[in-house]
């Protein structure tokens, strides 16, 4: 089955006004199969919003694709047209940034901003476009959609606000749609209910995803597969319950254990000092060579100072960027 | 809607309270109208006496501003002393003129400034948008009396405007559509000063705020949904940087009377500027008070005008002035 | 032995914005009670509109409840004049979700730590340096930051320059209010062992407020759930986290992503 997105060998960077040039993400290879949830797991710094961003060409000005290729229903995006590429952008991959508090225009109702996706993409009439838009709004909000429908932004909650975002990326059906840390500020209730929207929005309509988080938790029973990220490249990636049940990266283990213990068990580990991975976040800035993580690893060895990992197969679904693995 | 009838409340104080330091200003400046007659040894005192007491200027202050306030009330704004005609008629003509460049200029000025400051915002930075910023600023530094007399000299070189007035010397005896050109030839030279005035300014204004606008979230947001790049500069980032520019709106139409003083002077356009010019030097009372007035009317009218329109344009002044 | 906070009926009402005039008012805290003994942390967990941001305003005596009693070390703080509050503040501190908006952009990490001393008027200069670069060493942020500024800080060495900020002036109680929230996990789990190093190591109080039952679980003593207003649910956290009575306690615990430390054993909402 051809994928339905390959990215290749991609290299971000970006150029800071003092002219030093700090590397984003280096060598990313990933594919995404139609009607597959992709988890990306990274922390600050890691590159995981460079990727999304990067994917529709939506880098800030400082922000440089040096090489690779990201493939999409077979057409290269970073080298699409203009024209092609903003119809591919809402219309076949809907993007879901961070901050729904910012990420919606604060003077224009929610059926206009939603509107205004459709209009960009389908030739309807307003009358036309005027009812997929209910019927959108309806698909997100079980309840209420009329009022949310006429309502402005700062009238609504972080969750509402959420599901805006989520019903203008798939307003024109997309194949694909990246959310950036989609839960990032919402409540516990809000997130699941967030996070079951996404599972329902998927099966009912076939959608591939690329789900962007921090928090390991959040794409356990959700994501099919999970990338980990670290300093801008790929440290392992694998079917969704090898890399949670036995992450195979020092960095993924060590970051599965920093997690507080359940705590109906394991009484004594209440107040224990919780695991942390040793060390500083990586400054991309100053790049070394060799293993990104390396400064921080348990399982560190002579090579993996001087001599970058590259991707080792640990079973045929599953690769790890990690000497413990290389042949 | 409460809110907007606070501001109106607002307005109508506002307008009392400056019409009463405007009438204390002008009537306890030393010298009245008739000082240049006393000086005058053909003219008895007595008849300066008597024209004083003809006048009311020998009445205390808050009697003559109570009457004055009365006079307003019903739409009379006194006597000028200069012209010896009630002063209604001639602020009305004069205003008149006024109105005719300065809504022209200010339309005109908006009109350009608007698209242009998109324009520039759109490629901050970039080296179309330093020399339009190279331009404005330099037009700016550029006192208005020297753009005026600029202009000046440019008729008077190449003869294609005329230099000065309304309407040419026998306006009267032509067709219409020759009316309407004659109008348009005299009406070209001061618009063209009062545009050059403003329009950097607001291209500035315009510029700044939509190249804040443009880094916000939002607007990456709507690029990443497919929004069409004019929809996008004018639909999204123009609305959202609207507010501050809606206020400078006000302003612009607030200074409808005011603003075009020094032009008109230059350009002897026969508007309000030179009439309260003139008036002051005269200290004919009437004239200053009711020009002032006038002006301080649409002063307040452009800020209440601002109001209502923020109140419609931006729905969060809305949820704070009157939750539902 | 009298507990070090206790509150008691606390009432805080505020003009529902529908009308100043009428008697609409929208009860942020609809009586609350609690106590923290000292040297424990209490979290207290809820969603958000549920009045704990507004109840540790309260505590900290940054606002003044509509009625209700608040006591510090016995203190009712309703009874004292201004001068005896100025000596009650600096024994109860925040510290607040967002370092970025916590934290003055301009100022460099050494004057965000020295504010509370210059702002209380005490020690001399060079003492304020050397007490700031100590408490930066207590928090672990590494003297060479010292002059940097907060963008030019990690989240994890924002937090910790926020906390080294609230211990400067020596406090009995600090109210942690979503501290952790907004940071990556391995770095929550670092502030995490720094704040039970610093309570053990200078007894200090904790009103942990969150929503992540996780994290909260883990650093309280006891825990209290706070739902429209009011404390629904309040005991030892093992005992509330093993046997939830009320609805909210319970929505909020199924709610709450667990993911359990070990790998091999995977609990999913």
């Amino acid at each position: 089955m051809t994928p339905l997105l390959e990215v290749k060998n991609l290299h971000i960077s970006y150029c800071a006004r003092t002219g030093e040039v700090c590397p984003a993400l280096t060598g990313v290879n990933f594919d995404l199969a139609p009607g597959e949830i992709l988890g990306v797991l990274g922390e600050s710094g890691s590159g995981k919003s460079t990727l999304a961003a990067a994917l529709l060409r939506l880098l800030p000005s400082n922000g440089k694709i040096q090489k690779g290729s990201v493939l999409f229903e077979g057409k290269n995006l970073l080298q699409a047209s203009r024209q092609d590429l903003r119809k591919i952008r809402g219309g076949r991959i809907g993007l879901i940034f961070q901050e729904p508090s910012s990420s919606l225009h604060p003077t224009l109702q929610v059926c206009q901003q939603v509107s205004d996706v459709l209009a960009a993409h389908v030739s309807l009439d307003r009358r036309a476009i005027s009812d997929k838009t209910s019927q959108i709004l309806a698909s997100v909000f079980p309840a209420e959609a009329e009022r949310i429908s006429r309502s402005y932004p700062h009238e609504l909650s972080g969750g509402q606000r959420q599901r805006v975002l989520i019903a203008q990326a798939i307003a024109c059906g997309p194949s694909l749609v990246v959310a950036d840390e989609p839960t990032a500020s919402l409540d516990p209730t809000t997130q699941q209910e967030i996070l079951q929207l996404f599972r329902t929005l998927q099966q009912n309509l076939g959608l591939a995803m690329i789900l962007i988080t921090h928090n390991p938790a959040l794409l356990a029973g959700l994501a099919d597969r999970i990338l980990v990220l670290y300093a801008g490249r790929i440290a392992e990636i694998g079917p969704a319950a090898q890399v949670l049940y036995s992450p195979q990266h020092p960095y993924t283990a060590a970051l599965l254990r920093c997690l507080p213990s359940h705590f109906a068990e394991a009484q004594n580990a209440r107040k224990a000092k919780l695991h942390v991975i040793q060390g500083d976040p990586p400054d991309l800035s100053s790049r070394e060579n060799g293993c990104q993580f390396e400064p921080r690893c348990t399982e560190r060895m002579e090579v993996c100072k001087s001599v970058e990992p590259s991707a080792a197969a640990v079973n045929e679904l599953h690769e790890v960027s990690c000497f413990k693995f290389a042949g | 809607m409460r809110y907007l009838l606070r501001r109106a409340l607002h307005a109508v104080f506002l307008l009392f309270g400056a019409s009463l330091l405007t009438f204390l200003f002008s009537a306890l400046t030393p010298g009245n109208y008739f000082d240049e007659m006393r000086l005058n040894p053909q003219i008895s005192p007595e008849t300066v006496a008597a024209l004083h007491a003809q006048y009311q200027l020998d009445r205390p202050l808050p009697v003559r501003y109570a009457h004055w306030l009365n006079a307003v009330a019903h739409g009379e704004l006194g006597f000028s002393f200069a012209y010896n005609s009630p002063v209604a008629p001639l602020l009305w003509v004069r205003a008149r003129n006024t109105l005719l460049l300065t809504v022209t200029a200010t339309l005109l000025a908006w009109f350009i400034a608007l698209p242009l400051g998109v324009w520039s915002a759109a490629r901050f930075g970039r080296a179309p948008d330093r020399v339009l910023s190279w331009t404005t600023a330099t037009l700016l530094v550029v006192p208005d009396l020297v753009l005026a007399l600029g202009l000046l000299i440019l008729a008077v070189r190449t003869g294609w405007f005329p230099t000065g007035g309304l309407v040419s010397v026998g306006f009267d005896e032509l067709s219409p559509f020759h009316k309407l050109r004659d109008l348009a030839s005299h009406m070209t030279l001061p618009v063209a000063a009062l545009v050059l005035a403003t329009l950097p300014m607001l291209v500035r204004h315009v510029r700044a705020s939509v190249a804040e606008v443009l880094d916000a979230p939002y607007l990456r947001a709507a690029r990443s949904h497919g929004i069409p790049r004019r929809k996008l500069l004018y639909g999204y980032a123009l609305r959202a940087a609207a507010n501050p520019l809606i206020s400078l709106f006000g302003f612009s139409v607030g200074a409808l009377l005011s603003g075009s003083l020094l032009v008109e002077v230059v350009m002897s356009w026969p508007g309000l500027g030179p009439l309260l010019l003139e008036s002051i030097l005269a200290r004919d009372l009437y004239v200053v008070i009711g020009g002032v007035l006038l002006s301080m009317i649409f002063l307040v009218a452009g800020n209440l005008f601002a109001d209502v329109l923020l109140y419609w344009a931006d729905p969060r002044i809305r949820t704070v002035a009157s939750p539902k | 032995m009298q507990p070090l906070l206790k509150v008691e009926n606390l009432v805080k009402l505020y003009a529902a914005r529908r009308s100043a005039r009428s008697k609409d008012k929208l009860a942020a805290l609809d009586g609350v009670s609690l106590s923290i003994p000292s040297g424990e942390t209490l979290a207290l967990v809820g969603e958000s509109g549920s009045g704990k941001s507004t109840l540790a305003l309260c505590i900290a005596c940054l606002e003044t409840p509509t009625s209700g009693s608040l006591s510090f070390e016995g203190l009712d703080v309703a009874t004292l004049d201004e001068n005896q509050l100025r000596l009650i503040r600096p024994q109860i501190q925040l510290v607040f979700q967002d370092p970025v908006s916590s934290l003055n952009s301009r100022w460099t990490a050494l004057d965000i730590v020295s504010e509370p001393f210059l702002v209380q008027r005490r020690f001399t200069k060079p003492d304020r340096a050397v007490r700031a670069l100590q408490l930066l060493d207590r928090v672990a942020i590494p003297r060479r930051l010292a002059g940097r500024r907060p963008d030019e800080l990690s989240g994890g060495q924002k937090q910790r320059l926020a906390i080294a900020r609230a211990l400067a002036l020596e406090p009995k109680l600090i109210i942690l209010d979503e501290a952790l929230s907004a940071l990556d996990c391995s770095v929550q789990a670092q502030i995490s062992n720094l704040l039970l190093e610093l309570q053990s190591s200078l007894g200090l109080t904790y009103l942990f407020i969150t929503h992540d039952f996780a994290m909260a679980a883990h650093l309280a003593d006891q825990i209290a759930v706070m739902d429209r207003g009011r404390i629904v649910e309040s005991g030892p956290a093992e005992k509330v986290l093993s046997a939830p009575r009320h609805e909210a306690t319970r929505s909020l615990l199924a709610a709450t992503a667990r993911f359990v430390g070990s790998p091999s054993v995977l609990v999913t909402a």
